[in-house]
């Protein structure tokens, strides 16, 4: 057993140790968020070469779908991000709209706006308390989780669940808000910008903390790009890109808000980005609490949206002879029917572009569905953000792009 | 002889017994000081607002299986790493008076074997990371030897200052000087000197900001990664030694000891104690708000900061010495 682990000094005769350091860091790790692991090459603390590998989550989440009705394939996305499960649920119900050419009533869309935008705070807010715990600040983390709570006690009573809400569905939302959600959402709205200026105060003037994220983990905003980077880690690059904004989808383009840039491209401005945008994310719920009273009583479903029981079917379906003496034993229902046809959408989910790929053949299943998830692309950017830079700063960079390895791994 | 012998011991044990309760005590205390800073409770399940806890995790941590990894390096060296460490931070309160009449010897190189004991318990640390044969825990123990090292020379250094002004190295005869000093404590005078202090203590005994052969979001746990059960618990308890002994050393040395504005009839420590417990406070609320250095910029802090720092104290007070 112990020669199965033994390691063998290659140079042992020399005076100098030109071997390389390695340090597998993960998959268990408590700093590398989930399930990701690094392989890392040290030269003394400098990292050398660093080496993502992924796969410890894989579920096969797009293969899954592909044998499930479109709505079923719905409660898969909220294993994606987690973190974000709303966001997710609306990319995907999104993507599967336009190419049923649905069209969703605007209480929905406003509703949908509303969580996705929780989902963005509490995404957010998760992330600030991971990475401020990574770097060593632990009294952050447990003051955003206050905050986080509060929210997924809001999701709890929208929807009945708290981290895997599943709460929109294919046509529309699954239920409308009642007025005590409403009530309580302007509470937080209220609250929301007393608290960040909390967070600040404890991390923003710290020396050690600005010392530990100025300058470290750089990447200029062509670079970037190039890399595929997309949202808070791009726009902290200087690149203004932002889907709500350049591509806007559901009620985007009626809001007011600022798409946040910082132009470092370092941890910081990194970090900064992400505390201006979950201001943003407050000033849009407030906006859409305001339509919402606009139009009180429209419906949350389109009335042509496919029922969440009824399988989808082909688009021919041939009917079945009536019985000569019974008639029909079942009263024949409709069958909600997909086109052929393939489609692409992404939306502007918390961590980046989310994208959902959907090719039907016409039958009642997606015959493929493939998810461009922004962790899978931020994570190969890794190696070039860490490269160079001390052990500690890999930590500080992993946190500052905000992966979510159930995103990677599908 | 036997006299003596029998009450050094009898001192030892009191001494270690107390300060074994007040480790206890402390690891509860700083759960639920940090806990409150934290907006929440901390521990509150065993006994009376919890107060059984730090009992319920010695039981569990010795009822644990003491597991030695098949590839240590050296099993020796590696069941050996905690003890040296526990027992060079405990060896230090032998010296610390805590009242006038009550210190296990009172050496006269007092300072002196305070300082080597706290550079011998980072033998422990080292020798944990080297005998661990573990990548974590060899870089954890590296960055230890580092540390130690840098910080070590600045805590010293800031020490030469209160030498200097009491002319003894005998932790009673320094307390005694400063009651006679203009200003009761040397912390006014060795202002300086009081800051670089406690920042390498903070350093000495790998606490946050400066905890980096321990960094938890890096190197998981550092040195003591691979142990388990009560060699585990043993590394705690040799830091929350050196934390108590850092303490009692800027008490003694800064803070005037066991005399205070007014005395306390029947409790002569007691002044001892309210410092005591003000010094560790702090250490704890420097832990629930500072983030972790990174490793550059500790030894970048050590040596470019505190050492000139207290090279400056040294001829700040030995001009105003000479002056005076």
């Amino acid at each position: 057993m112990a020669q199965a682990l033994e390691i063998v000094p290659k140079q042992i005769d020399s005076d100098q140790w030109d071997e390389p350091y390695y340090v597998n860091m993960g998959p268990q790790h408590p700093a590398t968020h989930g399930v990701l692991r690094i392989f890392l090459e040290l030269d003394g603390e400098t990292i050398v070469r660093c080496d993502p590998r992924i796969g410890y989550l894989h579920r096969g989440v797009e293969k899954l779908s592909e044998n499930l009705t479109y709505s079923q394939a719905m409660v898969l996305t909220d294993r994606l991000d987690y973190i974000a499960s709303a966001a997710n649920n609306v990319g995907y119900c999104l993507a599967v709209e336009e190419l049923m050419g649905l069209e969703v009533p605007r209480r929905a869309q406003i509703i949908r706006v509303i969580v996705c935008e929780m989902a963005r705070i509490a995404s957010h807010l998760l992330w600030l308390a991971t990475h401020a715990l990574d770097i060593g600040a632990m009294t952050v983390f447990l003051y955003c989780f206050r905050d986080r709570e509060w929210l997924l006690d809001i999701f709890e009573e929208i929807c009945g669940a708290r981290l895997t809400v599943s709460y929109p569905r294919i046509g529309g939302v699954r239920l409308d808000f009642n007025q005590h959600i409403i009530d309580e959402l302007y509470r937080f709205t209220e609250e929301f910008p007393r608290r960040i200026p909390e967070y600040e105060t404890l991390i923003d003037v710290n020396r050690i903390w600005l010392k530990r994220t100025k300058g470290v983990g750089v990447i200029s905003g062509e670079e970037a790009v190039n890399l595929g980077l997309t949202g808070p880690s791009l726009r902290g690059s200087g690149v203004r890109y932002d889907l709500r904004r350049s591509r806007p989808y559901l009620i985007y383009d009626e809001l007011d808000f600022e798409v946040a840039v910082e132009y470092e491209g370092d941890v910081y401005s990194r970090y900064r980005v992400r505390m201006k945008e979950m201001r943003e994310a407050n000033k849009i719920i407030r906006q859409c609490l305001d339509k919402l009273a606009e139009c009180e009583g429209e419906p949350t479903v389109a009335e042509n949206a496919p029922d969440l029981l009824i399988p989808f079917g082909k688009p021919k379906r041939p009917q079945p002879a009536p019985h000569p003496k019974k008639g029909f034993l079942v009263k024949s229902v409709e069958v909600p029917i997909v086109p052929e046809g393939e489609v692409y959408f992404a939306i502007e989910a918390p961590k980046g572009e989310l994208g959902y790929y959907i090719v039907s053949d016409g039958s009642g299943h997606p015959w493929r569905v493939r998810i461009r998830a922004p962790s899978f692309v931020h994570i190969s950017a890794l190696p070039a953000l860490s490269e160079g830079q001390m052990v500690a700063d890999i930590i500080a960079v992993i946190g500052s792009v905000d992966i979510v390895l159930g995103e990677c791994d599908r | 002889m036997l006299k003596y012998i029998g009450l050094s011991l009898f001192k030892s044990l009191v001494l270690v017994g107390i300060t074994l309760l007040h480790v206890a005590y402390t690891t509860y205390a700083e759960r639920k000081i940090i806990g409150h800073m934290q907006q929440r409770l901390g521990p509150n399940r065993v006994g009376p607002r919890g107060l059984l806890q730090p009992i319920a995790d010695v039981l569990k941590l010795i009822t644990k299986e003491d597991i030695i990894p098949s590839c240590v390096d050296s099993p020796g060296v590696f069941k050996l790493a905690p003890f040296i460490s526990l027992v060079a931070g405990a060896t230090s309160l032998a010296v610390i008076p805590i009242w006038e009449n009550f210190v296990v010897t009172n050496v006269n190189m007092a300072l002196l074997v305070v300082l080597a004991m706290s550079s011998l318990s980072s033998f422990g640390v080292i020798l944990a990371g080297w005998a661990s044969n573990s990548r974590y825990s060899f870089l954890g123990g590296l960055r230890a030897s580092a540390q130690v090292i840098s910080y070590e020379i600045a805590m010293a250094l800031a020490l030469v200052g209160v030498i200097m002004l009491a002319g003894s190295m005998n932790l009673i005869e320094i307390v005694k000087a400063q009651i006679e000093s203009p200003f009761k404590i040397y912390a006014i005078p060795q202002i300086i000197g009081f800051f670089v202090f406690m920042v390498a203590a903070i350093a000495e005994t790998n606490r946050t900001p400066f905890d980096l052969p321990e960094a938890e979001s890096e190197l998981v746990a550092g040195y003591f990664v691979e142990y388990s059960g009560i060699r585990f618990a043993l590394f705690y308890l040799a830091e929350y030694f050196g934390m108590i002994v850092m303490c009692m050393l800027a008490v003694v040395c800064f803070l005037g000891g066991w005399y205070g504005p007014f005395e306390i009839p029947g409790v002569p420590m007691f002044w001892f104690l309210v410092k005591l417990y003000f010094l560790i406070f702090f250490y704890i609320w420097v832990r629930a708000t500072l983030p972790r250095y990174r490793y550059d910029q500790l030894m970048g802090l050590g040596w470019k900061v505190l050492i000139p720092l207290a090279l400056l104290n040294i001829v700040i007070t030995g001009l105003i010495k000479v002056l005076v």
